[in-house]
């Protein structure tokens, strides 16, 4: 952490006088003081990247791997394949029975335990993203699966959901869209003992933001690239060592670059925001990140931005869709049980309507995401479905939070109840782009 | 393996929909809604096209008969008559709601015989159309509540009662009556009778004007003293308190994803009609691009868009669960709930987005919009669907929840 500058020195002159003051141990002000003053640190200043491993290829790939797209199917089919129910099943008893528990003190801590990330990347979503031939388990590539595990991890916690699929979006990155080389440095450590943190940083700190248009920039100096810019919330990004980062490319439009954390000239800042708390956002700034040629990802090509955009909205979607589920679940029960005026309060109209309105718009926002992750693992375009089904998680989701709330009434407001939590990560659903890939 | 396309199987008979909607219904829709009451022949070819349809190939038509749930053994994923006749409806419907509500042959009538009917009965009643009469004039969704009663005498059913809202009720040739055999045996004793047309004592008091799908005639009736062969009763004759109301109300589950399919093929038409006049005023929709960066009027559209497309998937979910013998009365009633009002809210927002060109007759948008209504009201309004998903959801009966 680097400690130094003039708003520091001030603020080390303003905390030495406030300390002496006689009446802050008399009110006891001192714990919170010092509780604020912390976090205050964390917030204001930034630090640099984590130190990266030396990214090394281990072997020589002649072309780069990619998995098979999906057969597609003659028929119309709601049912998982019996692989995708096994995954799905082991996916949701991690997440009710390990997440969930773990998700108000990872709420609180601004960060997930390592035990839960640990316990996630035991399901082998990791190595499921990755083709054989560079180490994994994948065959098919399946954005069905992801959505499933996705919505699975979900209904434990949107927060340590994000934290432990931060860095698989970046594998997946170099799985679709690396080059041989790329492929082979960054690939076999995803897939090793100790995986890297990893995060794919589209979004940037502005109103109206749109994808498209970037403010990171990259300009060609010889034959390398270099990358100014401020990306937000960023998950993990002081643990990251990898990142995979979306930038104006002069003259060329917005384009995917690999950027190491030790990158001189790249820093991370603590951006905690609304929900999303488990997952330590933060922003990325880059100032002046000198990169080889060899760090663009995807060659710039326009499609695959896109297909990148679409990709992450669809798994934004099956963030929302667990959500919003666990939300139905709890309200269930409470509206069942919590009695007002004599009678259970799921007696009257105006409660059993939120409840069914909420199941029958997850519902449609659960087979708008499916329809969009089915096409786009048969190859087929996705734009307009990724489109609609963003929609739909972002209005929709947030319904569903609110009401969630609502129902709840006074308990909904406070933390001994999950819904608050749900009803600020639901939020996110409308805002975020990237940090996953479906 | 999870796959939300049009079933390659089936393209071909959406293809021949969307042309009998294209080539027939649009071209025949001003038409018809100004000239109420009057029986658009036009249809009579069409209805031995459908009949041509259904019987040819596999038996998996687009008709309204489509919805019977057939007893094979297969176990693997089916996709049968209940998905063919959902996405033949929403083409048909892209064409005119109130054409397809008076197709000769395809009444909701007829989805309940093919949905309940024995064997015997599918074949005499082969071959005709069939309306639907339950509601009276002092109950429309407490359908328990009905009046007109069955009293067993030799070999028939003697009805009396008064039917509203029959629609096709001028036009069928069989009417579906419930009646109850016993009015203080509540839901158990009604069951549904077929009266044909001309039998003595069933009269059509009058028809209907109306707000929208005005090419359907709606109709009202009077039975008294109508006799009606005991074979005549659809279903089991005995009165069961055990299996209460679900021999009549098991029609709902494969009517109400067929209603659901008007209200999707409704809305595409808005949509599809908005967003061309739209583009013509220069307003184009990327799907990549945050919707709140473009033209307002193309954010609303993605939506309406997005709003349709949960209706549309909610409603081929329902009829799918329905080919694979799945229960699906909870996902019925919510395709029919999302699709209901979505297709209301789409279709006047389409007028508005279109200003006058939406609002004048010289387009049918307005008309689309008037039709819509019908969609949240019919086969159980929006409440009722609400009250059915949150009965399910929340393990409440009727009784506790109201």
């Amino acid at each position: 952490m680097s400690i130094s500058g003039k708003a520091m020195g001030l603020g080390l002159r303003a905390l030495n006088r406030f300390a002496g003051l006689p009446w802050v141990d008399r009110f006891g002000l001192r714990k919170p003081a010092e509780r604020v003053l912390f976090h205050g640190a964390k917030l204001g200043f930034r630090t640099a990247g984590a130190l990266a491993r030396r990214f090394r290829a281990t072997q020589q790939l002649l072309a780069p791997v990619r998995p098979a797209p999906a057969q597609a199917p003659a028929l119309f089919d709601l049912t998982p394949t019996e692989e995708q129910q096994m995954l799905r099943e082991a996916a949701l008893g991690f997440a009710l029975e390990r997440m969930r528990p773990a998700a108000q003190g990872a709420d609180t801590a601004g960060a997930a335990p390592d035990d839960i990330l640990a316990g996630i990347a035991e399901l082998g979503i990791a190595q499921m993203a990755i083709p054989e031939a560079l180490g994994g388990v994948g065959g098919e590539r399946s954005a069905i699966t992801n959505v499933l595990i996705a919505e699975a991890l979900a209904q434990g916690d949107m927060g340590l959901a994000v934290a432990a699929l931060a860095p698989v979006a970046v594998s997946t990155a170099l799985v679709l869209w690396g080059d041989e080389h790329q492929q082979a440095t960054y690939l076999p450590a995803f897939v090793g003992e100790r995986a890297p943190a990893a995060a794919l940083a589209v979004l940037e700190p502005r109103p109206l933001f749109d994808p498209l248009v970037l403010q990171t920039r990259a300009r060609r100096s010889g034959t390398d690239y270099v990358l100014d810019g401020v990306k937000a919330l960023v998950p993990r990004a002081q643990a990251a060592e990898l990142f995979v980062v979306a930038a104006e490319l002069e003259g060329q439009g917005p384009a995917l670059f690999i950027v190491e954390s030790s990158s001189a000239g790249l820093s991370v800042e603590p951006d905690p925001a609304m929900g999303l708390r488990a997952a330590s956002t933060a922003r990325l700034h880059l100032e002046g990140v000198r990169l080889p040629g060899n760090a663009l990802l995807g060659q710039a090509d326009a499609a695959i931005y896109r297909d990148c955009l679409r990709l992450g909205r669809v798994g934004w979607c099956a963030l929302a869709v667990g959500t919003a589920q666990a939300a139905l679940d709890y309200v269930i029960p409470y509206v069942n049980e919590r009695v007002a005026f004599g009678e259970p309060i799921s007696h009257r109209q105006s409660v059993a309507f939120a409840v069914a309105d909420i199941a029958i718009e997850l519902e449609g926002m659960r087979l708008a995401t499916w329809r969009a992750a089915s096409r786009a693992e048969q190859g087929l375009d996705f734009a307009r479905e990724a489109a609609l089904a963003r929609r739909l998680c972002a209005d929709k989701g947030m319904m569903i939070g609110s009401q969630a709330v609502q129902l709840l009434g006074g308990h909904g407001f406070v933390k001994e109840h999950p819904v608050e939590r749900w009803y600020r990560d639901l939020r996110a659903a409308a805002v975020m782009e990237g940090v996953l890939l479906v | 393996m999870i796959n939300l396309e049009t079933p390659k199987k089936f393209r071909m008979l959406v293809e021949q929909a969307h042309r009998v909607a294209e080539e027939i219904f649009r071209p025949n829709s001003r038409r018809y809604d100004r000239a109420e009451h009057q029986y658009p022949k036009e249809l009579d070819m069409l209805g031995a096209l459908l009949d041509g349809m259904n019987a040819s190939g596999s038996g998996e038509g687009a008709g309204a008969a489509g919805v019977r749930r057939s007893g094979d053994g297969d176990t693997g994923n089916r996709n049968g008559s209940n998905l063919a006749t959902v996405l033949g409806t929403i083409e048909l419907c892209w064409g005119d709601v109130g054409f397809l509500l008076t197709m000769p042959r395809q009444g909701l009538g007829n989805a309940a015989i093919a949905s309940v009917a024995t064997d015997e009965q599918l074949e005499r009643f082969k071959g005709k159309w069939a309306a639907m009469a339950i509601t009276e004039p002092h109950c429309g969704s407490d359908s328990a509540a009905i009046r007109t009663t069955a009293r067993l005498d030799g070999d028939h059913y003697v009805l009396n009662g008064d039917k509203i809202f029959v629609t096709a009720g001028e036009r069928a040739d069989l009417i579906v009556v419930w009646a109850t055999l016993d009015r203080n045996a509540g839901r158990a004793a009604i069951k549904s009778f077929v009266v044909e047309k001309g039998t003595p004592g069933l009269e059509l008091v009058r028809l209907e004007h109306k707000l929208g799908i005005r090419a359907s005639d709606t109709a009202q009736f009077a039975l008294r003293d109508c006799r009606v062969p005991k074979e005549n009763l659809l279903g089991d004759p005995e009165i069961r308190t055990d299996k209460g109301f679900a021999g009549v109300m098991q029609t709902f589950d494969n009517t109400r994803p067929l209603v659901a399919a008007m209200g999707v093929g409704l809305a595409r038409a808005c949509l599809e009609q908005t967003r061309q006049l739209l583009q013509q005023a220069g307003v184009d929709l990327d799907p990549d691009r945050p919707a709140y960066a473009q033209h307002a009027a193309a954010a609303e559209l993605l939506r309406l868009e997005a709003d349709f497309e949960a209706a549309r998937l909610l409603t081929l979910q329902a009829a799918w669960m329905a080919d694979n013998r799945k229960p699906n009365s909870l996902q019925a009633s919510m395709a029919k709930a999302k699709a209901g009002r979505s297709c209301v809210e789409i279709a006047l927002k389409c007028v508005e987005l279109c200003g006058a060109l939406g609002y004048a007759e010289t387009e049918l948008l307005e008309k689309w919009a008037r039709d819509a209504k019908i969609i949240d009201i019919f086969e159980g309004t929006q409440q009722i669907q609400q009250l059915i998903v949150a009965r399910r959801l929340l393990g409440k009966t009727s009784a506790e929840l109201k």
